[in-house]
């Protein structure tokens, strides 16, 4: 079962069926994330290279716990202490730390397509974790354990993403992802955030501005976050955002029935959501925190592990390393 | 005394399309026709050969002085040299700033003691480049500066492109401009579209460059001066200098064998594919073919532009702009333009020969008695471009190995082989 993935860089590269064997692949990881003793031996003896060009608390902790939990050491680098600080390449960067042997190297960059810069520089498997405003692939795999989990499968799901489409990684490699599946996807956000070339990123994309039209018949509705600083660029106020795109309950009623409510966060309560909607039962932003640690265990088992089962070491917990 | 023997003569000025010797001497040519004989010549034989005047690149960065790391005038006219080229220009975006007479002299005593071609420098427009007050234009131009640019970006206001189109134009100086209306495509990477959505890239629209030019149309109707379009990319610019020339402007503009070559959905995660202006649309591309095609076009130029390798090896938004293009330029004209039959031969070396000659103020013709800078290629011949070969300091372009039909074969200048195949 390994060597199916030699890299995981982009969500849009991969076949439904490698999608569907990750998301297989987390199951377990997700039992185990309730059992009491929550480490196993799977990677013991490896190293994870974890290097945050960007600013990053929650997805740096989520591949940090599962590595962790996996029994992997960490190799950690953070920009703010690191040498691209003094003026190194990110090529010299990456060539510097695979010469203390990880066995994946971990990046988010705040340059589209620094993960696979750097996959084409080194030998180890290389995953990203947000690069720029292209993909954050491991996301998006998180983002659609928890919609099956809800709804059972994602096969032709009717989702509405709300927000700053645009420069959201989160939006690219969810509408790549769920496109493999048929869902339909409708795009809604302040029209500057709104290109009409958005449509052309997957089949059944529809750009909607109007946030009552958009959330008609949704089975799925996420959230984006608004990067805050955005909002002093020449395009809307915050309060106009509010107004316009606010996820709020009776919006909500817009949507199906039980229809499930994601937001990839840090989510800023009373701006792109209102409290009563982020704290319902239809929301699944906690889930989606608990998922993103199966996905991200079942991925460094799958680029780093080898041929093993892993429903044999999440069962296991006598495996666990020290 | 060389003699060039059985080659093909194709010469736009006289619309000469025949086979023919030309026998070169003291530094000029001799004779044109058939079955030449000079017993003490050396002979070149063109067999198979186009025989054209000397190319000129009227648009490229030779880097020296201030980046002699990239490029200098030595390294960067040997490959021109080996790309066919006659003579190039060099833009004045250097360090210093090539805006008064002394830096245009240097430049030029430099390229008199090691450059294989000729070198005929154009001058800053404005002083720095700064797009504040204007550079030392005339003083430029009698040191030889050809033309005045602030290239790299463009001329900063209609005001001061109006005060440097009314200087130049009793100078009879071309005033050439890179058009780009800087706030449109702040932070841009390439051009914007749905492949600058799919990767994620900060894309610039077309506009930005076509509005920058109906903004200098509109000044050079006003003032009557010349004006050179440089690199153009978007159909939009193209119809501005359509209507330009219609209205009996005196408005040219220039095209890069990448732009009618590449389009923006070739551009991948790598820095070589990162150009300004960047890679257009296919309609673009399309669009500008046409105008190489009806004339709206005057000149293909490289704006060959080296990065030493270092600061290309890093993240696309970090990378500068430009490639290198000396040396493929012929053969991407000869691929995309005369084997694609959009063009004929001698359209071709009109774009390259008589079309920036006109817009310097040169003369480019094989005539007997005229200068023997000639450029000798074939249309034929198999080859492949590979980088390590160059003579050029800088390895920036994405057709490294690429496989071409045709291309440079012999140059000529002043009746010297500067460069043979």
């Amino acid at each position: 079962m390994s060597h199916r993935f030699r890299h995981l860089l982009a969500i849009e590269p991969l076949s439904r069926e490698q999608i569907v064997f990750l998301l297989d692949q987390a199951k377990p990881f997700q039992e185990f994330q309730r059992y009491p003793l929550k480490k196993l031996a799977t990677l013991r003896g490896k190293t994870i290279a974890l290097t945050f060009f960007e600013n990053s608390t929650r997805t740096r902790i989520s591949f940090a716990t599962a590595a962790s939990r996996l029994g992997a050491d960490q190799m950690n680098l953070q920009a703010e202490a690191s040498s691209v600080k003094k003026g190194e390449s990110l090529s010299d960067t990456v060539r510097t730390l695979e010469a203390m042997r990880p066995d994946a190297i971990v990046i988010r960059h705040s340059s589209s397509g620094a993960a696979e810069f750097v996959s084409r520089r080194v030998d180890v498997p290389v995953i990203n974790a947000g690069d720029g405003t292209h993909e954050h692939p491991t996301q998006a795999l998180l983002d659609a354990l928890t919609i099956r989990d809800r709804r059972g499968h994602l096969d032709g799901i009717r989702i509405t993403m709300i927000g700053d489409i645009l420069h959201s990684r989160v939006a690219r490699s969810n509408i790549h992802l769920l496109s493999k599946f048929g869902a339909h996807m409708t795009l809604c956000g302040p029209a500057m955030w709104l290109p009409r070339e958005l449509a052309s990123l997957a089949p059944n994309i529809r750009c909607v501005p109007c946030i009552e039209e958009a959330l008609d018949g949704a089975d799925a509705i996420m959230a984006l976050r608004i990067q805050q600083e955005r909002m002093h660029e020449p395009s809307i106020s915050a309060e106009d955002y509010i107004l316009q795109y606010q996820l709020t309950p009776s919006r909500v009623k817009l949507a199906r029935r039980n229809a499930i409510v994601l937001h990839p966060g840090p989510m800023i309560r009373g701006l792109e959501i209102d409290p009563a909607v982020a704290d319902s039962p239809q929301s699944c932003i906690l889930e989606q925190v608990t998922n993103g640690l199966a996905i991200r265990m079942a991925i460094l088992f799958e680029l780093v592990a080898g041929s093993a089962d892993p429903q044999d070491h999440a069962k296991d917990s006598s495996h666990a390393a020290d | 005394m060389l003699l060039i023997k059985n080659g093909r003569v194709i010469d736009p000025t006289s619309k000469t399309d025949s086979h023919a010797d030309v026998l070169i001497d003291k530094g000029k040519i001799a004779k044109i026709g058939a079955g030449i004989s000079a017993g003490d010549a050396v002979v070149l034989d063109a067999a198979n050969c186009i025989v054209a005047p000397g190319f000129i690149d009227m648009h490229c960065h030779l880097r020296e002085p201030g980046g002699e790391i990239s490029e200098t005038i030595q390294s960067g006219t040997q490959s021109a040299a080996r790309g066919g080229f006659t003579a190039v220009c060099p833009m004045p975006n250097t360090h210093p700033v090539n805006d008064n007479a002394s830096v245009t002299r240097a430049i030029l005593e430099r390229a008199a003691a090691i450059s294989p071609v000729h070198v005929w420098p154009i001058g800053a427009a404005s002083k720095e480049s700064k797009g504040e007050q204007l550079s030392e234009i005339a003083a430029m131009q009698q040191a030889g500066a050809v033309a005045v640019t602030d290239d790299g970006k463009p001329i900063a206001s209609a005001r001061l492109l109006r005060q440097v189109m009314d200087y130049c134009r009793p100078l009879n100086l071309p005033v050439i401009d890179h058009c780009e209306d800087s706030s449109l495509a702040a932070g841009g990477v390439m051009r914007e579209g749905p492949h600058s959505i799919r990767l994620g890239l900060k894309g610039m629209p077309a506009a930005a460059e076509s509005i920058c030019v109906g903004r200098d149309v509109e000044v050079a109707s006003l003032t009557g001066a010349r004006l050179h379009i440089a690199h153009m990319s978007a159909r939009g610019s193209l119809e501005h200098v359509r209507n330009a020339k219609r209205r009996g402007l005196s408005v040219t503009c220039e095209v890069t064998p990448h732009h009618f070559t590449l389009i923006d959905e070739d551009v991948r995660y790598d820095s070589h594919f990162k150009m300004n202006p960047p890679l257009a649309s296919r309609e673009d591309r399309d669009a500008l073919l046409e105008g190489l095609a009806d004339g709206t076009v005057d000149a293909i130029a490289t704006d060959h532009a080296p990065h030493h390798p270092a600061s290309k090896d890093v993240e696309f938004d970090r990378a500068p702009f430009g490639i290198t293009g000396f040396e493929t330029a012929i053969a991407l004209a000869l691929e995309q333009l005369v084997h694609a039959n959009r063009i004929s031969l001698m359209r071709m070396v009109e774009l390259f020969t008589i079309g920036p000659a006109k817009i310097l103020g040169k003369e480019s013709k094989l005539h007997t008695g005229a200068p023997a800078d000639i450029t000798i290629f074939s249309t034929e011949r198999d080859w492949t471009y590979h980088t390590v070969e160059s003579p050029g300091l800088s390895r920036n372009t994405p057709f490294d190995g690429r496989k071409f039909r045709g291309g440079p074969v012999a140059t000529i200048v002043g009746g010297k082989i500067v460069y043979r195949n």
